[in-house]
């Protein structure tokens, strides 16, 4: 009976603590715990929340694309008194009907990094505009290749992934080849794209698609990669097979270890995003809205800057010490 | 009690090798870049740390056990071995060593929760798994490694071999397989584990400790992962801390794949070389068509259900 006594004073004081707290509750839902840039995104908010006084409350999915993880998360944080929802949504419609219970409930659902479908469902985004990313290093892969035709490999997350597919699309778009428009989660193949394979954005499996890529057609002079990790998985591949100079690989991230690899010359270029900055605002806006009640509203964009070592005419690109300074990541 | 290596019927032990031949043929007539030693030596540069994983797999399968953390655990390996080399400057044997050490000690906590709590091998691994993730992603802080000593990627070099090379860690693998392969067959511990997954009970009553066996299988298997974590490491030339999530039940694939059967008691340890080849095979094969990578975890999950499916039905003759 001890026990029932301790717990029920616990949870009074608890409950006595919250009605009295003056720190802003703001839960962030990444999609999993393990991707760096999710971690920095958590350690961005929670660097944030301190600065302006609010408590941080983190979760995520088990893996890329648990919804349900993701819904439990919201619902656990909502009930541990969290007014404002920052979440990467693994699956762009399958949360909606969370995001609308949570609204209901005077909840602000602010997503970060991907959009939902429709973008509408949450009151704000704050995110990359990942078919943008995919722009710049298309555009740039076509000043580096110049006069050469392109025989072009694609190391891609996996089917069906509206970010895969925005990066993917965006590349072949810049290029200047034919591609899907940024709505669409198909990844497009004209007949300069030789090989497709699926990376999952792991190293491990990026170097496997690039080889078998490679044994598939050994000319290939061109590879798009969804992530960092996925084009170091390429590098070793084509450093093999002794082809790693001939070979331009572009990505999408800017992480502090993806920019020491373009300084290294493993990736040609990259876009670079900024996940701390995405969760920033969000905190910042889940600030406001505790202390206000003014919502955050609309689209922002929280930019994308193309970093090479070598810069190409007709391209704005960024250099190395750039991109270093506003990495993410263990510098 | 008889307790020689229980023989398997023909079909059982004939089946994954036909499948893997006619895969070969298959994807022979597909694109004329799959027949190729070169290509061979890719897809067995690509199977290895599965390949290696597997068979500290089948010795637990072997027992009617089963690990799960398999993958987890070799990703702990592989960042406690460059983390180790990065941080503290160890020489690269001595890393190598600690990962190893770790990934056993891992083993031994399976082989006891197994043997002295009596916890059914599904679930202590299910834990386990989620408990190595959990400390390979906190001591990581989830960054990749990347500063590693130059011995530790060695296995990752190739050697040449007439017309084409061949990974030093590809053949490391082969010589494990072989060793395992001989040391079951011809040695008493060796017969102990098919005897023990048998049946435990008539293992016990001819006075084998049945316990120590099984904890030494799960122990030996540790041993096993870590050195698929240096494999990992070399073949990548880093520490990846999301390294092995999804190995574990490629691991489990291989060894269904080839004919060792999920109650333990029968199996060739050549086989789980045969099922690991058989998904490699079609991941390179598949890509070399320009399909989709979706359909080759359809045809691994229909390839899985057929060889369960010819255990089964072999099993009814034997009993």
């Amino acid at each position: 009976m001890k026990k029932a006594t301790v717990l029920t004073l616990t949870v009074l004081a608890l409950a006595a603590s919250s009605a009295f707290a003056a720190d802003p509750v703001i839960g962030l839902i990444t999609k999993t715990d393990s991707n760096p840039f999710f971690v920095k995104m958590k350690e961005g908010a929670e660097a944030e929340g301190k600065k302006l006084g609010a408590k941080v409350l983190s979760g995520a999915g088990k893996i890329d694309g648990d919804n349900a993880g993701q819904i439990t998360a919201m619902e656990n944080m909502i009930a541990a008194g969290a007014k404002t929802i920052l979440i990467t949504p693994s699956d762009a419609k399958a949360i909606i009907p969370a995001i609308k219970k949570a609204q209901a409930q005077g909840v602000m659902v602010i997503a970060l990094d991907s959009p939902t479908d429709p973008v509408s469902a949450v009151d704000a985004l704050f995110a990359t505009d990942n078919f943008k990313a995919g722009v710049l290093i298309g555009q740039y892969a076509k000043a580096a290749l110049g006069d050469k035709k392109p025989v072009i490999a694609t190391l891609d997350l996996f089917p069906g992934h509206p970010v895969g597919a925005q990066r993917h699309n965006g590349f072949l778009q810049g290029y200047g080849l034919k591609s899907l428009d940024a709505k669409s989660n198909d990844l497009a193949q004209p007949s300069e794209v030789v090989c497709m394979a699926d990376s999952f954005g792991d190293a491990a499996k990026g170097q496997t698609g690039m080889e078998n890529c490679l044994q598939k057609n050994p000319g290939i002079n061109l590879v798009y990669t969804i992530n960092e990790p996925a084009a170091a998985g390429a590098y070793k591949a084509l450093k093999a097979a002794g082809k790693e100079k001939g070979v331009v690989i572009v990505s999408v991230d800017g992480g502090c270890a993806g920019i020491k690899d373009v300084a290294a010359g493993v990736i040609t270029a990259t876009s670079q995003q900024y996940p701390l900055k995405m969760a920033s605002m969000g905190v910042a806006a889940g600030v406001e809205y505790a202390k206000t009640g003014k919502k955050a509203s609309g689209y922002t964009d929280t930019g994308v800057t193309l970093i090479a070592a070598k810069s190409m005419p007709g391209v704005d690109s960024k250099d190395v010490k750039t991109g270093t300074d506003l990495c993410w990541g263990n510098k | 009690m008889n307790t020689s290596t229980p023989k398997l019927p023909p079909i059982a032990t004939l089946g994954p090798f036909i499948a893997l031949l006619l895969a070969c043929i298959f994807f022979a007539t597909q694109s004329d870049r799959f027949l190729s030693l070169q290509n061979f030596s890719l897809i067995l540069q690509q199977v290895m740390v599965v390949g290696v994983i597997a068979i500290g797999q089948t010795l637990i399968i072997l027992t009617a056990g089963i690990d799960l953390s398999c993958g987890m655990v070799m990703a702990l390996g592989g960042i406690v071995m460059t983390k180790f080399a990065a941080d503290y400057g160890l020489s690269a044997p001595v890393a190598i060593a600690c990962g190893i050490a770790a990934t056993t000690l891992f083993g031994l906590l399976n082989g006891l929760l197994v043997t002295r709590i009596k916890l059914p091998p599904f679930i202590v691994t299910l834990g386990t798994l989620n408990i190595a993730f959990a400390i390979t992603q906190l001591y990581s802080r989830s960054q990749t490694v990347t500063d590693i000593p130059e011995g530790m990627t060695f296995l990752g070099n190739t050697l040449k071999m007439g017309s084409t090379s061949i990974a030093y860690g590809v053949l490391l693998m082969l010589a494990l397989y072989l060793v395992t392969w001989l040391w079951l067959r011809e040695t008493a511990p060796g017969r102990h584990i098919y005897a023990v997954g048998n049946s435990p009970e008539a293992t016990r009553l001819t006075g084998i400790p049945t316990d120590r066996v099984l904890l030494g299988v799960y122990v030996l298997a540790g041993v096993f992962y870590g050195i698929a974590s240096l494999l990992s490491v070399a073949r990548t030339g880093a520490g990846d801390p999301n390294a092995g999530q999804t190995e574990n039940l490629d691991a489990i694939t291989a060894v269904v794949l080839g004919g060792t059967s999920l109650f333990g008691g029968r199996g060739i340890i050549l086989g789980t070389l045969v099922g690991a080849m058989i998904v490699g095979v079609f991941r390179n094969g598949l890509t070399l068509m320009g399909v989709s990578s979706v359909y080759q975890i359809l045809v691994t999950g229909i390839l899985v259900i057929l060889a369960v499916a010819t255990d089964q039905m072999s099993r009814k003759g034997v009993r």
